[in-house]
């Protein structure tokens, strides 16, 4: 007769219990301090709007143009939202409370990467139409730029989070940061931008599609674990 | 035989001394003998003339800049994994050389492109990846030595250049999937379409590139274990110290 196994009492964590209590909380920070996310957005509209007055604002320039502006623009507007995501954590000691959870580094890092996502890369993916249509994109061409932006931008959020969690306390700071995350987004910006860029010109937008969900799919697998690994390397 | 001898600092360092000069010397002979090949004995080339003599420092050091970085990588992955200290040091040391064969690499690719496709630089799938790792190099340098802490400093950068490893395949395969302005590789495991003096002199310059790159990480990465170990008492034992 084996005695009954005793009822374990101390906190036993998941990573869907970590995910979703991190999302919650950072989505209720960022929705309690609202001028974050909509800075990164008023950001992503002024880069988009300074294109034709430096450039002209010849209807087919832009038309020509626009697809590889927009993307540039939502890249380097989710790249300065990047220092959010860990820097008040680590500094006011949260960060190092979340490693001390039960909850596995992946699972809640990943909520906080998610939260961040529907923070900064949403809103950019919702407002990007109305910026072709300052472009003067067609139709077909903004919802392929829409749906480029909302299956790559993800990816620059995952990526960005593991390189801002790697750039956490490090001398240099956001050129530090700007020198590890730019270079990893170039091909998510290939092949975003090359989406759009097809519609406009009449071919496929699929192949580049298909690569930008590979490469999400890719990024959801490997990614969190790599932030999660970043964090802890930070706390440590 | 204890395989971990040389997996301390303290004993690597003596060892790395050692070893060093014959790297040298070794990669010196064969680029004398592989220039010699390629500048002197190769026929011109039937298409490009003169110009493809570039091939002899071109297409050894791209080869190196990816083969460093896999090494480079594989140094940082038992770094992240079992924590030792001489694999970090070992990828510290590495990244300078590899740096500096992708900026030859790159470099010597625009002097080449000028002539036979007539631009320095294109867009093209190979060269835009290829400066892609520049800058990973350069960002795992920076990251490495951004923080007070060495170590802290080891691990971050060991986990940036594991993520950047990704990008060698597609540098790799980039001439296939893509097929834009860069050539096709003439040389594959199941033969070529050179000519054997060419290829032999490509080959040979290869080897001498990849001595100078172990000569060159050796001699580094003796900097790296004193500066480390400055405060040791070995170190301060050092005749060289004294």
């Amino acid at each position: 007769m084996s005695a009954p196994t005793p009822k374990r009492h101390q906190a036993s964590g998941s990573f869907s219990g970590g995910f979703s209590w991190a999302m919650a909380r950072d989505l209720r920070l960022a929705w309690r301090h609202p001028d974050e996310a909509v800075l990164t957005v008023a950001f992503f509209a002024l880069v988009a709007s300074l294109f034709p007055l430096g450039i002209g604002a010849e209807p087919q320039l832009l038309a020509r143009i626009g697809p590889g502006v927009i993307w540039v623009g939502a890249l380097l507007a989710a790249f300065l939202a990047l220092p959010g995501l860990f820097a008040a954590d680590y500094a006011d000691g949260s960060l190092e409370q979340m490693t001390l959870s039960p909850h596995p580094a992946l699972g809640w890092a990943a909520g906080k990467v998610a939260a961040h996502w529907i923070v900064s890369g949403l809103p950019l993916t919702l407002l990007s139409p109305l910026i072709g249509l300052q472009y003067g994109l067609a139709p077909d061409t903004l919802g392929v730029q829409a749906l480029s932006l909302l299956i790559g931008t993800p990816v620059l959020s995952l990526l960005g989070g593991a390189c801002a969690a790697l750039a956490l306390g490090a001398r240099g700071g956001g050129m530090l940061l700007a020198l590890l995350a730019l270079p990893l987004f170039v091909p998510v910006l290939i092949f975003g931008a090359g989406a759009a860029e097809a519609q406009a010109t009449g071919l496929s937008a699929a192949p580049h599609l298909s690569l930008l969900g590979a490469a999400l799919i890719a990024a959801l697998v490997g990614l969190p674990v790599a932030v999660g690994a970043a964090v802890r390397i930070a706390v440590d | 035989m204890n395989w971990f001898y040389f997996s301390s600092p303290t004993t690597f360092y003596g060892l790395a001394g050692r070893l060093a000069p014959w790297f040298f010397i070794l990669a010196a002979a064969l680029a004398v003998w592989g220039l010699y090949l390629g500048l002197l004995v190769a026929p011109t080339d039937a298409q490009q003339g003169e110009v493809y003599r570039v091939i002899f420092i071109h297409v050894p050091t791209a080869w190196m800049s990816m083969f460093l970085y896999f090494i480079m990588a594989c140094y940082c992955g038992l770094t992240l994994v079992f924590n030792t200290r001489l694999s970090a040091m070992m990828a510290r040391a590495i990244a300078p050389t590899g740096a500096m064969m992708t900026f030859i690499a790159l470099w010597t690719g625009a002097f080449w492109g000028r002539p036979t496709w007539g631009t320095y630089w294109v867009w093209d799938a190979r060269l835009t990846s290829e400066l892609v790792l520049l800058f990973l190099y350069f960002g795992y340098m920076a990251l490495a030595n951004a923080f007070e802490d060495p170590r802290r400093g080891d691990r971050a950068a060991a986990l940036l250049a594991l993520i950047g490893v990704v990008n060698l395949p597609i540098i790799y395969f980039s001439v296939q999937w893509w097929n834009t302005l860069h050539q096709g590789s003439s040389v594959s495991f199941k033969g070529t379409s050179m000519h054997v003096t060419m290829l032999t002199g490509m080959l040979v310059m290869s080897a001498s590139a990849w001595m100078y790159a172990i000569g060159a990480s050796l001699v580094r990465v003796r900097s790296v274990i004193l500066e480390r170990e400055r405060r040791a008492q070995w170190v301060r034992n050092l005749p060289e110290a004294a």
